[in-house]
Protein backbone atom coordinates (compact mmCIF):
# COMPACT_ATOMS: atom_id res chain seq x y z
CA UNK A 1 0.00 0.00 0.00
CA UNK A 2 2.77 2.42 1.02
CA UNK A 3 4.91 1.33 -1.87
CA UNK A 4 1.93 1.98 -4.10
CA UNK A 5 1.69 5.53 -2.79
CA UNK A 6 5.36 6.24 -3.44
CA UNK A 7 5.00 4.94 -6.99
CA UNK A 8 1.91 7.10 -7.52
CA UNK A 9 3.80 10.10 -6.13
CA UNK A 10 6.67 9.47 -8.52
CA UNK A 11 4.46 9.02 -11.58
CA UNK A 12 2.35 12.07 -10.70
CA UNK A 13 5.29 14.44 -10.21
CA UNK A 14 6.94 13.00 -13.34
CA UNK A 15 3.95 13.58 -15.64
CA UNK A 16 3.06 16.98 -14.17
CA UNK A 17 6.65 18.18 -14.43
CA UNK A 18 6.71 17.17 -18.10
CA UNK A 19 3.84 19.60 -18.75
CA UNK A 20 4.88 22.56 -16.63
CA UNK A 21 5.33 25.42 -19.04
CA UNK A 22 5.73 28.82 -17.43
CA UNK A 23 6.69 29.93 -13.96
CA UNK A 24 6.61 28.21 -10.61
CA UNK A 25 2.98 28.88 -9.86
CA UNK A 26 1.92 26.84 -12.86
CA UNK A 27 3.11 23.63 -11.20
CA UNK A 28 1.40 24.68 -8.00
CA UNK A 29 -1.96 24.74 -9.77
CA UNK A 30 -1.25 21.38 -11.41
CA UNK A 31 -0.31 19.93 -8.00
CA UNK A 32 -3.48 21.36 -6.49
CA UNK A 33 -5.58 19.69 -9.16
CA UNK A 34 -3.80 16.34 -8.84
CA UNK A 35 -3.07 15.93 -5.13
CA UNK A 36 -5.99 17.86 -3.62
CA UNK A 37 -8.85 17.39 -6.10
CA UNK A 38 -8.05 14.00 -7.66
CA UNK A 39 -6.13 12.03 -5.02
CA UNK A 40 -7.33 13.79 -1.83
CA UNK A 41 -3.89 13.37 -0.29
CA UNK A 42 -3.87 16.79 1.32
CA UNK A 43 -6.26 19.66 1.84
CA UNK A 44 -6.43 22.91 -0.05
CA UNK A 45 -5.04 25.09 2.75
CA UNK A 46 -2.03 22.82 3.06
CA UNK A 47 -1.36 23.11 -0.67
CA UNK A 48 -1.47 26.91 -0.46
CA UNK A 49 0.89 26.89 2.54
CA UNK A 50 3.28 24.61 0.66
CA UNK A 51 3.16 27.02 -2.29
CA UNK A 52 4.04 29.96 -0.07
CA UNK A 53 6.95 28.10 1.53
CA UNK A 54 8.18 26.89 -1.88
CA UNK A 55 8.06 30.43 -3.24
CA UNK A 56 9.90 31.95 -0.29
CA UNK A 57 12.72 29.40 -0.24
CA UNK A 58 15.76 29.56 -2.48
CA UNK A 59 15.85 27.34 -5.57
CA UNK A 60 13.37 26.35 -8.26
CA UNK A 61 9.76 26.46 -7.01
CA UNK A 62 8.68 23.10 -8.50
CA UNK A 63 11.60 21.36 -6.76
CA UNK A 64 10.85 23.15 -3.48
CA UNK A 65 7.17 22.23 -3.69
CA UNK A 66 8.04 18.59 -4.44
CA UNK A 67 10.36 18.38 -1.43
CA UNK A 68 7.62 19.53 0.96
CA UNK A 69 4.86 17.57 -0.75
CA UNK A 70 6.98 14.41 -0.77
CA UNK A 71 7.84 14.88 2.90
CA UNK A 72 4.14 15.15 3.72
CA UNK A 73 3.26 11.96 1.79
CA UNK A 74 6.14 9.73 2.87
CA UNK A 75 8.85 11.53 4.88
CA UNK A 76 12.35 12.02 3.52
CA UNK A 77 12.02 9.08 1.14
CA UNK A 78 8.89 10.74 -0.26
CA UNK A 79 10.88 13.97 -0.78
CA UNK A 80 13.57 12.13 -2.70
CA UNK A 81 11.03 10.31 -4.86
CA UNK A 82 9.07 13.51 -5.62
CA UNK A 83 12.22 15.47 -6.50
CA UNK A 84 13.39 12.74 -8.86
CA UNK A 85 9.99 12.73 -10.54
CA UNK A 86 10.22 16.50 -10.94
CA UNK A 87 13.71 16.75 -12.38
CA UNK A 88 13.76 13.75 -14.72
CA UNK A 89 11.53 15.27 -17.47
CA UNK A 90 13.46 18.56 -17.86
CA UNK A 91 16.72 16.64 -17.56
CA UNK A 92 15.85 14.24 -20.38
CA UNK A 93 14.22 16.88 -22.60
CA UNK A 94 17.09 19.38 -22.30
CA UNK A 95 19.72 16.67 -22.73
CA UNK A 96 18.10 15.63 -26.01
CA UNK A 97 17.69 19.21 -27.18
CA UNK A 98 21.27 20.17 -26.37
CA UNK A 99 22.32 17.40 -28.77
CA UNK A 100 19.74 18.15 -31.51
CA UNK A 101 19.59 21.90 -30.99
CA UNK A 102 19.64 23.03 -34.63
CA UNK A 103 16.93 20.54 -35.66
CA UNK A 104 14.84 21.57 -32.68
CA UNK A 105 15.09 25.29 -33.39
CA UNK A 106 14.02 24.97 -37.01
CA UNK A 107 11.17 22.46 -36.51
CA UNK A 108 7.82 24.15 -37.27
CA UNK A 109 5.60 21.45 -35.79
CA UNK A 110 7.35 21.71 -32.41
CA UNK A 111 7.07 25.49 -32.50
CA UNK A 112 3.31 25.30 -33.18
CA UNK A 113 2.73 22.64 -30.51
CA UNK A 114 4.58 24.65 -27.87
CA UNK A 115 2.57 27.77 -28.74
CA UNK A 116 -0.91 26.17 -28.72
CA UNK A 117 -0.25 24.19 -25.52
CA UNK A 118 -0.09 27.46 -23.61
CA UNK A 119 -3.85 27.77 -24.13
CA UNK A 120 -4.33 24.44 -22.35
CA UNK A 121 -2.06 25.47 -19.47
CA UNK A 122 -4.00 28.74 -19.10
CA UNK A 123 -7.31 26.81 -19.01
CA UNK A 124 -6.03 24.51 -16.23
CA UNK A 125 -4.81 27.44 -14.13
CA UNK A 126 -8.09 29.32 -14.58
CA UNK A 127 -9.99 26.21 -13.46
CA UNK A 128 -7.86 25.93 -10.31
CA UNK A 129 -8.05 29.68 -9.61
CA UNK A 130 -11.87 29.65 -9.86
CA UNK A 131 -12.03 26.91 -7.20
CA UNK A 132 -9.49 28.61 -4.93
CA UNK A 133 -11.00 32.07 -5.34
CA UNK A 134 -14.48 30.76 -4.55
CA UNK A 135 -13.21 29.32 -1.28
CA UNK A 136 -11.55 32.58 -0.27
CA UNK A 137 -14.81 34.43 -0.90
CA UNK A 138 -16.72 31.73 1.02
CA UNK A 139 -14.73 32.54 4.18
CA UNK A 140 -16.65 35.86 4.09
CA UNK A 141 -13.63 37.52 5.70
CA UNK A 142 -13.31 40.97 4.17
CA UNK A 143 -9.59 41.13 5.01
CA UNK A 144 -8.88 37.95 3.04
CA UNK A 145 -10.85 39.09 0.00
CA UNK A 146 -9.09 42.47 0.02
CA UNK A 147 -5.69 40.78 0.38
CA UNK A 148 -6.48 38.58 -2.62
CA UNK A 149 -7.57 41.46 -4.86
CA UNK A 150 -4.76 43.83 -3.85
CA UNK A 151 -2.12 41.10 -4.18
CA UNK A 152 -3.37 40.26 -7.65
CA UNK A 153 -3.27 43.87 -8.84
CA UNK A 154 0.16 44.45 -7.27
CA UNK A 155 1.62 41.31 -8.82
CA UNK A 156 0.10 41.41 -12.27
CA UNK A 157 -0.12 45.11 -13.06
CA UNK A 158 2.69 46.53 -10.93
CA UNK A 159 5.04 43.53 -11.15
CA UNK A 160 5.62 43.44 -7.42
CA UNK A 161 7.84 40.44 -6.63
CA UNK A 162 6.01 37.46 -5.13
CA UNK A 163 8.40 37.51 -2.18
CA UNK A 164 7.32 41.02 -1.19
CA UNK A 165 3.66 40.04 -1.41
CA UNK A 166 4.26 37.01 0.78
CA UNK A 167 6.26 38.87 3.42
CA UNK A 168 3.74 41.71 3.45
CA UNK A 169 0.93 39.21 4.10
CA UNK A 170 2.93 37.50 6.84
CA UNK A 171 3.15 40.99 8.38
CA UNK A 172 -0.63 41.41 8.16
CA UNK A 173 -1.03 37.95 9.72
CA UNK A 174 1.31 38.79 12.61
CA UNK A 175 -0.54 42.05 13.31
CA UNK A 176 -3.82 40.10 13.37
CA UNK A 177 -2.32 37.62 15.87
CA UNK A 178 -1.17 40.52 18.08
CA UNK A 179 -4.58 42.20 17.96
CA UNK A 180 -6.31 38.91 18.81
CA UNK A 181 -3.92 38.37 21.68
CA UNK A 182 -4.54 41.84 23.11
CA UNK A 183 -8.28 41.37 22.79
CA UNK A 184 -8.07 38.05 24.63
CA UNK A 185 -5.89 39.55 27.32
CA UNK A 186 -8.32 42.41 27.80
CA UNK A 187 -11.26 39.99 28.05
CA UNK A 188 -9.20 37.88 30.46
CA UNK A 189 -8.49 40.93 32.66
CA UNK A 190 -12.11 42.02 32.80
CA UNK A 191 -13.06 38.46 33.79
CA UNK A 192 -10.46 38.58 36.57
CA UNK A 193 -11.81 41.84 37.93
CA UNK A 194 -15.26 40.28 38.20
CA UNK A 195 -13.95 37.61 40.53
CA UNK B 1 37.61 16.40 -12.21
CA UNK B 2 38.37 20.07 -11.56
CA UNK B 3 35.76 21.06 -14.14
CA UNK B 4 33.12 18.87 -12.53
CA UNK B 5 33.81 20.43 -9.15
CA UNK B 6 33.53 23.93 -10.65
CA UNK B 7 30.21 22.97 -12.24
CA UNK B 8 28.93 21.56 -8.97
CA UNK B 9 29.92 24.62 -6.91
CA UNK B 10 28.54 27.05 -9.55
CA UNK B 11 25.14 25.42 -9.55
CA UNK B 12 24.97 25.10 -5.78
CA UNK B 13 25.25 28.89 -5.81
CA UNK B 14 22.55 29.20 -8.48
CA UNK B 15 20.27 26.99 -6.39
CA UNK B 16 21.07 28.78 -3.16
CA UNK B 17 20.75 32.38 -4.31
CA UNK B 18 17.89 32.23 -6.81
CA UNK B 19 15.05 33.17 -4.49
CA UNK B 20 11.68 33.71 -6.14
CA UNK B 21 12.21 31.18 -8.89
CA UNK B 22 12.01 31.45 -12.67
CA UNK B 23 13.42 34.60 -14.14
CA UNK B 24 15.15 35.62 -10.93
CA UNK B 25 17.66 32.87 -11.65
CA UNK B 26 18.69 34.08 -15.13
CA UNK B 27 21.18 36.83 -14.19
CA UNK B 28 22.64 34.52 -11.56
CA UNK B 29 23.19 31.72 -14.05
CA UNK B 30 24.69 34.17 -16.51
CA UNK B 31 27.13 35.42 -13.91
CA UNK B 32 28.25 31.92 -12.92
CA UNK B 33 28.32 30.33 -16.33
CA UNK B 34 29.31 33.11 -18.75
CA UNK B 35 31.31 35.60 -16.68
CA UNK B 36 32.93 33.73 -13.81
CA UNK B 37 33.75 30.39 -15.35
CA UNK B 38 33.39 30.97 -19.10
CA UNK B 39 31.57 27.65 -19.53
CA UNK B 40 29.28 29.06 -22.27
CA UNK B 41 29.56 31.99 -24.69
CA UNK B 42 26.93 34.73 -24.54
CA UNK B 43 25.37 33.42 -27.77
CA UNK B 44 25.10 29.92 -26.31
CA UNK B 45 23.62 31.38 -23.17
CA UNK B 46 20.95 33.21 -25.19
CA UNK B 47 20.14 29.94 -26.95
CA UNK B 48 19.88 28.29 -23.56
CA UNK B 49 17.34 30.84 -22.31
CA UNK B 50 15.29 30.42 -25.51
CA UNK B 51 15.20 26.66 -25.04
CA UNK B 52 14.47 26.95 -21.33
CA UNK B 53 11.47 29.16 -22.08
CA UNK B 54 10.13 26.84 -24.76
CA UNK B 55 10.42 23.60 -22.83
CA UNK B 56 8.76 22.45 -19.62
CA UNK B 57 10.55 22.50 -16.30
CA UNK B 58 12.17 25.11 -14.07
CA UNK B 59 14.65 27.43 -15.80
CA UNK B 60 17.48 26.69 -13.37
CA UNK B 61 17.15 22.91 -13.82
CA UNK B 62 17.01 23.36 -17.59
CA UNK B 63 20.14 25.53 -17.48
CA UNK B 64 21.97 23.12 -15.20
CA UNK B 65 21.28 20.24 -17.58
CA UNK B 66 22.18 22.27 -20.68
CA UNK B 67 25.43 23.66 -19.29
CA UNK B 68 26.45 20.28 -17.88
CA UNK B 69 25.77 18.53 -21.19
CA UNK B 70 27.72 21.11 -23.18
CA UNK B 71 30.71 21.17 -20.88
CA UNK B 72 31.04 17.60 -19.61
CA UNK B 73 28.38 15.38 -21.20
CA UNK B 74 25.71 13.51 -19.26
CA UNK B 75 27.86 13.19 -16.14
CA UNK B 76 28.25 16.98 -16.15
CA UNK B 77 24.49 17.38 -16.49
CA UNK B 78 23.89 15.10 -13.52
CA UNK B 79 26.44 16.96 -11.38
CA UNK B 80 25.00 20.41 -12.28
CA UNK B 81 21.41 19.35 -11.68
CA UNK B 82 22.32 17.74 -8.38
CA UNK B 83 24.18 20.89 -7.27
CA UNK B 84 21.22 23.04 -8.25
CA UNK B 85 18.68 21.09 -6.17
CA UNK B 86 20.87 20.35 -3.13
CA UNK B 87 20.25 23.68 -1.30
CA UNK B 88 16.50 23.47 -2.08
CA UNK B 89 16.36 19.97 -0.74
CA UNK B 90 18.04 20.72 2.60
CA UNK B 91 16.26 24.03 3.20
CA UNK B 92 12.77 22.87 2.20
CA UNK B 93 13.03 19.64 4.15
CA UNK B 94 13.86 21.67 7.26
CA UNK B 95 10.99 24.09 6.60
CA UNK B 96 8.58 21.19 5.94
CA UNK B 97 9.54 19.65 9.28
CA UNK B 98 8.81 22.87 11.15
CA UNK B 99 5.65 23.56 9.17
CA UNK B 100 4.11 20.20 10.04
CA UNK B 101 5.24 20.51 13.65
CA UNK B 102 3.75 23.95 14.27
CA UNK B 103 0.98 24.46 11.76
CA UNK B 104 -1.81 23.48 14.16
CA UNK B 105 -1.02 26.37 16.54
CA UNK B 106 -3.67 29.07 16.36
CA UNK B 107 -1.16 31.90 15.89
CA UNK B 108 0.49 30.09 12.98
CA UNK B 109 -2.95 29.40 11.51
CA UNK B 110 -3.85 33.10 11.67
CA UNK B 111 -0.66 34.11 9.85
CA UNK B 112 -1.13 31.39 7.22
CA UNK B 113 -4.77 32.45 6.88
CA UNK B 114 -3.72 35.91 5.75
CA UNK B 115 -1.11 34.41 3.44
CA UNK B 116 -3.36 31.98 1.54
CA UNK B 117 -5.48 34.56 -0.34
CA UNK B 118 -2.21 36.13 -1.53
CA UNK B 119 -1.02 32.78 -2.88
CA UNK B 120 -4.33 32.46 -4.76
CA UNK B 121 -3.62 35.89 -6.25
CA UNK B 122 -0.08 34.84 -7.24
CA UNK B 123 -1.42 31.75 -9.00
CA UNK B 124 -4.07 33.86 -10.77
CA UNK B 125 -1.40 36.31 -11.90
CA UNK B 126 0.78 33.51 -13.31
CA UNK B 127 -2.28 32.14 -15.11
CA UNK B 128 -3.17 35.48 -16.66
CA UNK B 129 0.41 35.96 -17.87
CA UNK B 130 0.31 32.60 -19.65
CA UNK B 131 -3.14 33.35 -21.08
CA UNK B 132 -1.98 36.68 -22.51
CA UNK B 133 1.11 34.94 -23.90
CA UNK B 134 -1.10 32.29 -25.51
CA UNK B 135 -3.55 34.81 -27.02
CA UNK B 136 -1.17 37.59 -28.08
CA UNK B 137 2.28 35.97 -28.01
CA UNK B 138 3.57 38.79 -25.80
CA UNK B 139 3.09 40.28 -22.32
CA UNK B 140 0.30 42.57 -21.12
CA UNK B 141 2.15 45.86 -21.74
CA UNK B 142 2.92 44.98 -25.37
CA UNK B 143 -0.47 43.65 -26.46
CA UNK B 144 -1.35 44.44 -30.07
CA UNK B 145 -5.06 43.74 -30.53
CA UNK B 146 -4.69 42.81 -34.20
CA UNK B 147 -2.28 40.03 -33.14
CA UNK B 148 -5.12 38.25 -31.34
CA UNK B 149 -4.96 34.48 -31.92
CA UNK B 150 -8.44 33.05 -32.37
CA UNK B 151 -7.32 29.43 -32.42
CA UNK B 152 -5.66 29.66 -29.00
CA UNK B 153 -8.71 31.48 -27.66
CA UNK B 154 -11.00 28.68 -28.87
CA UNK B 155 -8.68 26.05 -27.35
CA UNK B 156 -8.60 27.94 -24.07
CA UNK B 157 -12.40 28.26 -23.83
CA UNK B 158 -12.89 24.65 -24.93
CA UNK B 159 -10.35 23.38 -22.40
CA UNK B 160 -11.88 25.43 -19.61
CA UNK B 161 -15.43 24.19 -20.31
CA UNK B 162 -14.26 20.56 -20.37
CA UNK B 163 -12.41 21.08 -17.08
CA UNK B 164 -15.47 22.58 -15.38
CA UNK B 165 -17.89 19.95 -16.69
CA UNK B 166 -15.91 16.73 -16.47
CA UNK B 167 -13.27 15.31 -14.17
CA UNK B 168 -10.30 15.33 -16.51
CA UNK B 169 -6.66 15.60 -15.55
CA UNK B 170 -4.55 18.66 -16.25
CA UNK B 171 -2.14 16.63 -18.35
CA UNK B 172 -4.86 15.36 -20.71
CA UNK B 173 -6.13 18.92 -21.25
CA UNK B 174 -2.65 20.29 -22.01
CA UNK B 175 -1.77 17.35 -24.24
CA UNK B 176 -5.20 17.53 -25.90
CA UNK B 177 -4.91 21.23 -26.74
CA UNK B 178 -1.39 20.51 -28.00
CA UNK B 179 -2.53 17.81 -30.44
CA UNK B 180 -5.80 19.42 -31.56
CA UNK B 181 -4.20 22.86 -31.80
CA UNK B 182 -1.21 21.69 -33.82
CA UNK B 183 -3.40 19.86 -36.34
CA UNK B 184 -5.78 22.84 -36.70
CA UNK B 185 -2.92 25.32 -37.03
CA UNK B 186 -1.27 23.22 -39.73
CA UNK B 187 -4.57 23.02 -41.62
CA UNK B 188 -4.97 26.82 -41.30
CA UNK B 189 -1.40 27.34 -42.53
CA UNK B 190 -2.04 25.03 -45.50
CA UNK B 191 -5.15 26.98 -46.55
Amino acid sequence: MKKNRLWKLFISTLTLSAFTFGGGFVIVSLYKKKFVEELNWLDEDEMLDISAIAQSSPGPIPVNASVILGYRIHGILGSIVAVFGTIIPPFVIISLISIFYEEFKSNHVIAIALQVMRAGVAAVILDVVVNLGKNVIKTKKVLYIIVMIVAFIATYFFHLGAMYTIFFCIGIGLITVLLDYRKEKKNGNSMDSVH
Amino acid sequence: MGTLWTLFISFIQVGLFSVGGGYAAIPLIQEQVVQNHKLLTMAEFTDLITIAEMTPGPISINSATFVGQRVYGTLGAVVCTFGCILPSFIICLTLAYFYYKFRKFSGVQTVLGALRPAVVALIASAGLSILVLALFNTDFNNIVLSEFRGLEFALFIGGFIILRKYKVSAVSIILGTGIVGTILQMIINAI
